[in-house]
């Protein structure tokens, strides 16, 4: 049985305009770590929302272990959420936004203690109990409102860019604490970000969502390596992935993919292309080349290539090579829906 | 670039306040010329005056009373108001009228509606079969009924002050936290009780320090609605000051009728500000 299930939800803000979510149908499996992945206005966090009941569905069916809770509040709902912005109350030492939800609950003085204390052991927070929010640093605060959200077990754990507020250092290891965290107490979690690197890293499976619909489903390898249209595609990867048009076809190929002379033997089947190089950007562990196409169906088109700086040639701007990516990984897409096209003929 | 202030508060404020020092330790009346030096005698003789005590209780009671009502009405007013809903500028501009409209004329109207022949309120009563027509309470010349009326008339006066600063104080805490708590598990009452009163406390602490002592200083309710009476049950200091010394004619005794407050604000403004600057908020 599913955790939670949505059936042809849909948001409308404003009577008359466009859904801020448009039929979206999502079922997480148990225990599963799935990841909302969007830029900002796409809809997934007013996804969250109506999941947690702090928004109101304009149509659809929202279930949660089975049930239609769309008339439910979100303290029937069973559910716990982590804030953007944390949203501990700042009046309350650590201890007391941790039992809060506890006390709610009419959860025993004794037992609330013992949870908070196994809560606070697991995020290795005992020592801020006495400490209000305003005396803690960005990452301690993070682990207060995970632990204020984990105390009352709930079955959903709803997390909308928990880690956005970080600086970049402590994001990194606070993504894989926050992983290994879900895997061990094994409780669904649905996951917004903006991230991909956050959506591929921690994601079970990753829902990509663009101007409220749901754009594709799939594990972080699924959609990185067989997007569903050109928004999947472009939006994951960077830089992203080539898209040019030519012929009545959309081709796709990753700059990872664009191959630089002496690499086009090892391809097997491939197809090969005059790349004039004109500009070029070192990063240490590769380089971004950006150029275009001389001749043949995408004349005149820039793509870009991106090779590990290991390569040996010598490869310096304004100079035409030849580049060759491997047939099996083009990616066509239909020129009027931008979906993904199953079998094209390449235009040569 | 600050002097016509400076000017201005101890011309206005500075030497009226030392006169009344001066004054209440004097035998001043209005018309003598001289001045003696008596002490402390004008405060031992208010001391033993069972009209000044009475004053002083229904100071207390007057405000405090009325700065309770005036909270939980300007809570329940700003939680109402702090959502958008179809017409709320207009509410909010019918809730801020009392505060606009000078206060003597809106007392004044109060008295008409209290009036013990004409009263508008006597006449619903009387019409829902509440009270006997011939028998219908005299809100102005009962003393129980003359200190509610007073107290309730200074309330609608003061509410639309404090429910402005509350507002500000509601909006003031991030959408978050009710919605955390919504999800925590909390129904209305813990989330008013325990949340978003403990956050407004600062804000509601300045609503209430300014209020009483606006409610303490104040007379023109009382005046014209009462003038102290029936049998001084709703006399207090400011009135009593009033009527002592200026239609009384014998300042210094309205100099330290008044005097008296002062120690009694500022033990209050000191308090107030004490835990306005205790209580923390982020």
């Amino acid at each position: 049985m599913a955790v939670v299930e949505t059936r042809k939800l849909t948001k409308v803000f404003k009577r008359g305009n466009v859904g801020a979510v448009v039929n979206v149908d999502l079922e997480s499996r148990e225990g599963e770590f799935l990841v909302l992945l969007g830029p900002s206005g796409s809809g997934k966090t007013t996804l969250l929302r109506m999941i947690a009941g702090l928004e109101e569905p304009t149509s659809g069916e929202i279930l949660i272990g089975g049930r239609v809770v769309n008339d439910l509040t979100p303290r029937e709902r069973g559910i716990a959420m982590v804030f953007q912005s944390y949203a501990l109350y700042p009046h309350l030492t650590a201890f007391n936004n941790i039992v809060f939800p506890l006390k709610a609950q009419g959860v025993a003085k004794d037992e609330r203690q013992k949870r908070a204390d196994w809560a606070a052991a697991l995020l290795g927070i005992q020592h801020l109990f006495h400490r209000k929010p305003r005396e803690l640093s960005g990452g301690e605060r993070q682990r207060v409102a995970l632990a204020r959200a984990i105390v009352r077990e709930p079955s959903l754990f709803l997390l909308d860019e928990p880690l956005s507020n970080l600086d970049a250092k402590l994001r990194a290891s606070a993504r894989e604490e926050l992983e290994q965290f879900q895997k061990r107490i094994g409780t669904t979690a649905i996951y917004v970000t903006h991230d991909q690197v956050e959506a591929m890293a921690m994601g079970d499976r990753v829902v990509v969502m663009s101007q409220g619909s749901v754009r594709q489903i799939g594990t972080p390898a699924d959609v990185y390596d067989q997007p569903a249209d050109t928004f999947v595609a472009t939006f994951l990867g960077s830089p992203p992935m080539n898209i040019v048009p030519a012929d009545g076809v959309i081709v796709g190929f990753r700059p990872e993919h664009f191959l630089p002379p002496g690499v086009a033997e090892r391809l097997g089947e491939h197809v090969s292309y005059q790349f004039r190089v004109t500009h070029s950007e070192y990063l240490g562990a590769e380089r971004i080349l950006y150029g275009i196409i001389e001749g043949g169906p995408f004349k005149e088109r820039k793509v870009i290539s991106r090779i590990p700086a290991t390569h040996g040639s010598e490869i310096s701007d304004g100079n035409v090579y030849t580049f060759a990516i491997a047939n099996r990984d083009l990616k066509f897409f239909d020129p009027k829906t931008e979906k993904r096209a199953s079998a094209a003929r390449l235009p040569l | 670039m600050f002097m016509p202030a400076i000017i201005y508060i101890v011309a206005l404020v500075g030497v009226p306040f030392l006169m009344a020092f001066v004054y209440s330790v004097g035998d001043v009346k209005v018309g003598s010329t001289g001045y003696h030096f008596v002490g402390a005698q004008n405060f031992i003789s208010i001391l033993h005056n069972p009209t000044f005590i009475r004053s002083l209780e229904n100071s207390f009671l007057f405000t405090i009373s009325s700065q309770i009502l005036v909270l939980i009405g300007a809570n329940i007013l700003a939680l109402a108001l702090k959502d958008a809903f179809p017409g709320r500028r207009f509410m909010r501009f019918l809730i801020l009228l009392p505060w606009v409209a000078p206060v003597s004329i809106g007392s004044i109207g109060w008295k008409w509606i209290l009036d013990s022949l004409y009263s508008v309120v006597n006449w619903v009563l009387v019409r829902m079969h509440l009270v006997k027509q011939f028998d219908t309470p005299v809100w102005l010349g009962e003393p129980k009924l003359a200190m509610m009326s007073v107290i309730l008339v200074h309330t609608w006066h003061m509410l639309p002050f404090a429910t402005v600063i509350l507002l500000a104080g509601l909006t003031a805490i991030p959408k978050d936290i009710p919605e955390a708590a919504a999800v925590d598990g909390a129904g209305f009452f813990r989330t008013l009780f325990q949340i978003t009163i403990p956050m407004m406390l600062p804000i509601i602490n300045v609503a209430v320090l300014f209020g009483a002592i606006f409610t303490f200083t104040d007379m023109t309710v009382i005046y014209i609605l009462t003038r102290g009476g029936p049998y001084d049950s709703t006399q207090v200091i400011p009135t009593l000051a009033f009527f002592a010394g200026i239609l009384g004619s014998d300042l210094a005794e309205g100099a330290a009728i008044s005097i008296f407050m002062v120690p009694l604000l500022v033990i209050a403004t000191y308090m107030a500000l004490r835990s306005a600057h205790r209580a923390e908020v982020t």
